[in-house]
């Protein structure tokens, strides 16, 4: 089985996006999503070199519930701010996020949910990986915010790629 | 039940459409680069969810048809809006550092270094062995 499917999820998420794409199910489709869940994972397997281990656990479920839901206050709260704070009020800042996660896949997911989420973009890592550039458009106290998303998102992110 | 259907399709694309003009409103008018990057990755993440779920509703409630590309939209989205928004930044932070600067600087000014001996990826090589190099091992 290893064998035929050396990453069982991206062939598992080739065949859904790919019969998504198709917008039906039809024994076409099944045979022609499950030639690219065999044949893809093996010609992309020098991108992969040493993948994280995902746990398909309740972390993962509740991760994306609240960045989904974080989303949409994201968007409320910066939608605020760009019509009601004069530029003058803007407190943009820098932060410098200390990171614990160690793989590149699980940073990438750190900083693209930083940048989905309310008022922050995530700018840049350090050389070392371990730390975080992310601006954000209105903090009142840069340290809370820091917690904030080690504690909402990091922590979280742990518990999966673990 | 038709007319409640286009009752929310309406209210979906009118809240889609709102939240894409905030976007692209505070694009103009956020003071500089790293305050416009807001804009475009936040509200307009929501404007457009809105729209597809908008879609969903119109062909499932009009045509009766399942259609699950919205689904697939709003994935892709999702993982290239904070890429490309990364791009942006990294070439912010590269034109502050060279003084190549022709838009105003951010009122957050330039970025603190991370720790004492390194620096940005944008600066200096990610170091090989460490999370930030996708060279491998």
């Amino acid at each position: 089985m290893r064998a035929l499917l050396p990453h069982p999820a991206l062939s598992a998420l080739l065949f859904l996006v790919w019969l998504l794409m198709a917008n039906s199910v039809t024994p076409g489709g099944i045979v022609l999503g499950a030639v690219f869940a065999i044949v893809l994972p093996r010609f992309t397997r020098p991108f992969w070199p040493d993948r994280p281990r995902v746990r398909f656990n309740r972390a993962l479920l509740g991760y994306a519930l609240v960045v989904l839901y974080d989303i949409v206050v994201a968007n409320f709260d910066v939608a605020r701010l760009i019509l009601f704070r004069r530029n003058r009020d803007l407190r943009a800042r820098w932060l410098v996020v200390p990171i614990a996660l160690d793989t590149p896949e699980a940073i990438t997911v750190l900083a693209a949910t930083i940048s989905l989420t309310p008022g922050t973009v995530s700018s840049d890592v350090s050389a070392d990986g371990r730390f975080l550039l992310v601006h954000a458009l209105d903090v009142a106290d840069p340290a809370a915010e820091i917690a904030r998303i080690k504690a909402r998102y990091e922590a979280r992110l742990l518990r999966i790629f673990a | 039940m038709s007319s409640a259907i286009d009752l929310a399709v309406a209210a979906l694309v009118l809240l889609g459409a709102a939240f894409v003009l905030i976007g692209s409103w505070g694009l103009v008018r956020l003071p500089s680069t790293m305050e416009r990057l807001h804009g475009p990755t936040k509200a307009t993440t929501l404007g457009l969810g809105a729209l597809l779920v908008g879609s969903v509703v119109f062909f499932q409630g009009k045509l009766g048809v399942w259609t699950a590309h919205e689904l697939l939209i709003s994935v892709f989205l999702f993982i290239t809006a904070p890429i490309s928004a990364n791009m942006i930044a990294k070439v912010h932070l590269h034109r502050m550092r060279t003084g190549a600067l022709v838009e105003p600087e951010s009122i957050a000014g330039e970025p603190p270094a991370p720790a004492p001996d390194v620096d940005w990826a944008t600066f200096q090589a990610p170091r090989d062995g460490s999370s930030a190099s996708t060279a491998g091992s």
